[in-house]
């Protein structure tokens, strides 16, 4: 009797699995699109949809990122670009947490609002497009506050956590939590044309230096507001920022703070602790 | 005293980019941003020199003072 390795291996067009051949081995041996990736992957087979990928990151390295689990704070304007974009580079387990719901003024930017789907959690709207676009991935949903409290058993067995939330005061508690689990956490903010990006590796202070001039409330998020390039720009960076982490290759931003205008269209890299490095 | 000031994102509206600007001796980071009308909850990252300091920091000749806005959106 033929199993699932032999399949993969009789079905596979020059190293690459075709998605049809993918479903029909998971129907055939009775297992996930996951299991079947997994071993296809596992034996140097690239399953189709990321033959794009390949000169950018090797099939062990897509091996590695389908065995990795990645959490993402906030499933709004950033948090819908991370996790699109995870799910199509190929992470095998993402954890998107949110407590909330869309609005219509979330219509501008947040990539899993629609009209259609008003009023209807942030992390449902996630999961129904994951499975629409990489069923081959699985998306953990918490309809929940990140808190100090829940914080650990949250992201409990990620690798790397990114930061797509909207208030300063849960950054920096999310800051100390990856400190306290290990993991590195990868950050991004917005407001208006501007941003930023840096990533904290276990045992730095990042958010604290970035923050330590805040007093409480909001940011200048509050009189700019967000339009639809910016949440884009900014998640993608966080998501080349994960992908290194990851595959352990590549350069990250630690103690490096990338700032991005889009109005004057200027980027800055500011020393997190010393200063000004460029500019 | 003289002093750079280099402005950021938003805080460029409706000011500068760089400015070569006269204080009194004494002058703070503080100081300079009242008289930017840079609301302090709006204050982020402030560097002089490119190094990190506080709105107490006291200001000398020469020095070179960057700020940028306080961005928290996600």
């Amino acid at each position: 009797m033929d199993t699932l390795p032999i399949f993969v291996r009789d079905h596979a067009e020059g190293q690459l699995l075709p998605w049809n051949r993918q479903v029909e081995g998971a129907e055939q041996f009775g297992v996930t699109l996951a299991h079947v990736e997994e071993v296809a992957l596992d034996r140097g087979i690239l399953p189709s949809r990321y033959q794009r990928n390949r000169k950018a990151l090797s099939v062990t390295d897509q091996l590695t990122l389908f065995r990795s689990s990645v959490a993402v704070i906030g499933c709004g304007g950033l948090g819908g670009y991370v996790v699109e974009e995870l799910a199509r580079l190929g992470v095998g387990r993402i954890v998107v947490i949110d407590p909330d719901v869309f609005e219509e003024h979330n219509l501008n930017r947040q990539l899993f609002s629609s009209p259609d789907n008003l009023g209807q959690a942030k992390v449902k709207a996630a999961v129904t497009r994951i499975n629409a676009i990489n069923p081959a991935v699985t998306l953990v949903p918490f309809q929940a506050a990140f808190s100090p409290e829940n914080g650990a058993g949250l992201l409990g067995g990620c690798r790397v956590a990114v930061d797509a939330l909207d208030s300063i005061q849960v950054r920096l508690e999310l800051a100390q939590v990856c400190n306290e689990l290990k993991i590195p956490l990868v950050h991004g903010a917005i407001a208006g044309w501007f941003g930023h990006v840096t990533t904290q590796f276990p045992g730095d202070d990042t958010l604290q230096n970035i923050y330590h001039s805040w007093k409480g409330g909001k940011g200048v998020e509050e009189i700019l507001g967000n339009p639809s390039f910016t949440p884009a720009l900014v998640a993608s960076l966080e998501v080349a920022e994960v992908c290194k982490l990851l595959t352990g290759q590549g350069t990250p931003l630690r103690g490096r703070q990338l700032m991005i205008d889009l109005f004057s269209m200027e980027i800055n890299i500011i020393d997190v602790c010393e200063g000004t490095r460029e500019s | 005293m003289n002093v750079t000031v280099k402005l950021f994102a938003s805080f460029r509206t409706g000011r500068f980019e760089i400015e070569s600007v006269d204080f009194p001796a004494g002058t703070t980071v503080a100081d300079v941003a009242d008289r930017l009308k840079l609301p302090r909850t709006e204050l982020g990252i402030m560097l002089i020199n490119s190094r990190h300091v506080k709105l107490d920091r006291i200001l000398a000749e020469g020095d070179t003072l960057a700020l940028f806005p306080l961005l928290g959106g996600g």
